[in-house]
């Protein structure tokens, strides 16, 4: 059990967005998640972090309800995500964002149909309203305008990773997550990616919960970092708390070199 | 409406608009069009933004696109009164883009049309190309594996011989019993007007061996496994798994098409048998039942009128089918480019080519084997 600062659990006043409690997943005989408890605070940037294979895309897609859970509660603003009938369910889907790892966009329609098409589902909005949210859209996630009208095939994998941001923040929602948001972005790109992340939070007052191993990501933007191992949540605290934890994967993780030189640059501007 | 918008105009004529409440996307178009219902003038603009208690990026960008309309049209406009969150939104999407093209520019209609049907026409040529060279490399490493030049790759060959095979014999197997079936019944009908029932025999045998059986059986593995080839392998394409293989230095030729079509080939000679026999069978059962005809003399009838040319006939067709089938599903696998979308399309052309060059060699078959004299 990590020591009562790391819990992945807050006090019960706490305002929470998302609440997982004894969550168990697994795939045939293998148990992924074993009771697994995790509190999201409202308006905070959790990380989640862990090693190949330890399932932090299949919590996120468990939380989001794309994949079935054996035991556990998930709750997301207040409402039970994984019962829930139909009309709560879609209701919560507008409530958030996801942006997968591959950016996940519809192939048959160009990158402004497929920014578009939250906005077309749940508001009646003039075509020329829709195409020009679309066009701030994109340039907010540092894309070129002219990008709209072409079909996901002809972009590279960092500009499908962008225009999937900007089909997950279409609605603004208030819950946003991401799966590996700056893997496989150059550097310049990944700083603005988090300097857009910052300033979403800030001025829309959104929750993320973060998939990343880019611990620039983490040190910079992230308010607690959860750690992911042996099917729970293994520590859940800032980067500074969790470099004081005794655990050997979390020693290696952020006091690898790595881990180090992040901290020495970005750390040092944030203290 | 969640937003409130009120109009007013000082002495010095400056227009001022207060907004207030909440500025989000579900009133955006309410928004909108209000704040592009009063055009810009002199001698400027101001916006008071103190009243707004929630706005999002719609709400942000729909401000800043009236400051910006006021500002081009050469009036200055500015906010005031914003919250310091407010304001930050609001500066961080200032001077928005002008609205995205949601596709790619055409043109001049007209010209697009003709370019359409130039392009049309250019793919098919290509297509046609394409296809010749495809089958020239199959043919090849076919012929390389065949005198043992290359190896033949066993383990695909034998999955994919019970993919295409073993698990249609169900399905091939009651299709062909109830054709045997409707066939004897509609032939019997007709024949009993001249009282020839016994010819139904003839019928039965002679179709179904020689064309019926083995047309519907190639249609069947057509759209079993015709369509699988081009969704599987246009799945890899997609994936880049085929890119893989030949840095591999592997060839997907050898690897993915020659395996299909081996197994294809011979998958398509034994259905071919098995189908017939089903639907001898099929037709026996109603000989035996409503022309009261014993299995026995009915086995004996068809050893008389059929001859071993249409069984042999029967034989030939049936692996060349199997071979055009997997051809074709494989082609246009290796054809899909881009998205989910080409993956459909070429599936269905896959089975829709698959089935016609079936059936235009079938009909060569005929006038072939009939010039031949076996009739």
């Amino acid at each position: 059990m990590p020591p009562a600062n790391l819990s992945p659990i807050l006090p019960d006043d706490a305002d929470v967005a998302v609440r997982v409690r004894g969550l168990v997943t697994g795939f045939g005989d293998h148990i992924l998640h074993d009771h697994l408890d995790l509190d999201v605070a409202r308006g905070e940037i959790l990380g989640l972090v862990g090693g190949s294979g330890s399932g932090k895309s299949v919590l996120m897609r468990t939380i989001i309800g794309l994949n079935p859970a054996r035991a556990g509660s998930v709750s997301i603003l207040g409402q039970d995500a994984l019962s829930a009938d139909v009309a709560v369910r879609r209701d919560l889907r507008r409530q958030w964002g996801v942006l997968f790892q591959e950016g996940a966009l519809f192939s048959g329609l160009t990158v402004a149909e497929n920014i578009e098409v939250p906005m077309r589902e749940f508001f009646r909005l003039p075509d020329g309203v829709m195409d020009g949210l679309a066009a701030a859209r994109l340039r907010q996630v540092g894309l070129p305008v002219d990008t709209g009208s072409k079909y996901p095939s002809e972009l590279s994998g960092g500009m499908k990773k962008r225009a999937g941001l900007a089909r997950a923040l279409a609605l603004d929602p208030p819950l946003l997550f991401l799966d590996e948001p700056t893997a496989g972005l150059d550097p310049i790109s990944a700083a603005k990616f988090d300097s857009l992340i910052k300033l979403l939070k800030d001025t829309l007052g959104l929750t993320l919960f973060l998939i990343t191993h880019d611990l620039d990501t983490l040190v910079a933007i992230c308010d607690r970092v959860a750690v992911l191992g042996d099917g729970k949540v293994l520590a859940c605290g800032t980067v500074d708390e969790l470099r004081a934890f005794d655990h050997p994967w979390v020693q290696d993780y952020f006091g690898g070199p790595r881990g180090r030189a992040a901290t020495a640059t970005t750390g040092g501007k944030t203290a | 409406m969640g937003s409130t918008i009120s109009w007013h105009e000082s002495d010095e004529g400056t227009v001022r608009v207060a907004l207030a409440g909440r500025l989000t996307i579900a009133d955006v178009a309410d928004l909108e069009r209000e704040l592009a219902s009063r055009p810009p003038r002199a001698p400027g603009l101001i916006v008071d933004l103190a009243g707004v208690t929630a706005i999002d990026t719609s709400g942000a960008w729909a401000i800043n696109g009236l400051v910006d309309r006021w500002q081009a049209a050469g009036h200055p406009a500015q906010m005031e009164g914003a919250a310091p969150e407010i304001d930050r939104l609001i500066n961080a999407l200032a001077a928005p883009p002008a609205p995205v093209r949601r596709r790619p520019d055409t043109g001049n209609p007209i010209i697009h049309r003709v370019a359409r049907i130039g392009a049309a026409i250019i793919a098919i040529i290509n297509n046609t190309g394409g296809f010749l060279a495809f089958l020239g490399h199959t043919l090849v490493v076919l012929g390389a594996t065949l005198i043992g030049r290359r190896r033949l790759r066993w383990h695909a060959v034998i999955h994919q011989g019970e993919a295409i095979g073993v698990n249609a014999l169900g399905i091939i197997g009651l299709l062909l019993f109830l054709v045997g079936l409707v066939v004897a019944q509609q032939g019997a009908v007709q024949l009993r007007q001249f009282g020839a029932e016994v010819f139904t025999v003839n019928l039965i045998g002679r179709a179904t061996t020689r064309e019926l059986g083995i047309l519907l059986t190639a249609i069947m593995v057509a759209g079993r496994s015709g369509s699988a080839f081009a969704a599987q392998i246009g799945s890899m394409k997609l994936n880049q798994e085929i890119d893989a293989l030949r840095t591999i230095g592997l060839d997907p030729i050898a690897v993915l098409v020659v395996p299909r079509v081996i197994a294809c080939s011979l998958m398509m000679l034994g259905l071919a048998f098995y189908g017939g026999l089903c639907a001898l069978v099929g037709g026996g059962l109603f000989a035996w039942s409503e022309l009261a005809m014993p299995p026995v003399s009915y086995i004996q009838r068809l050893q008389e009128v059929i001859p071993l040319s249409d069984f042999v006939i029967g034989m030939i067709k049936a692996p060349v089918f199997g071979f055009i089938i997997a051809l074709m599903g494989c082609f246009h696998g290796m054809q899909v480019t881009g998205n989910a979308e080409s993956v459909g399309t070429r599936t269905t052309q896959a089975v829709v080519e698959a089935i016609f060059v079936v059936i235009v060699f079938d009909a060569f078959f005929a006038f072939f084997f009939s010039s031949l004299g076996y009739n």
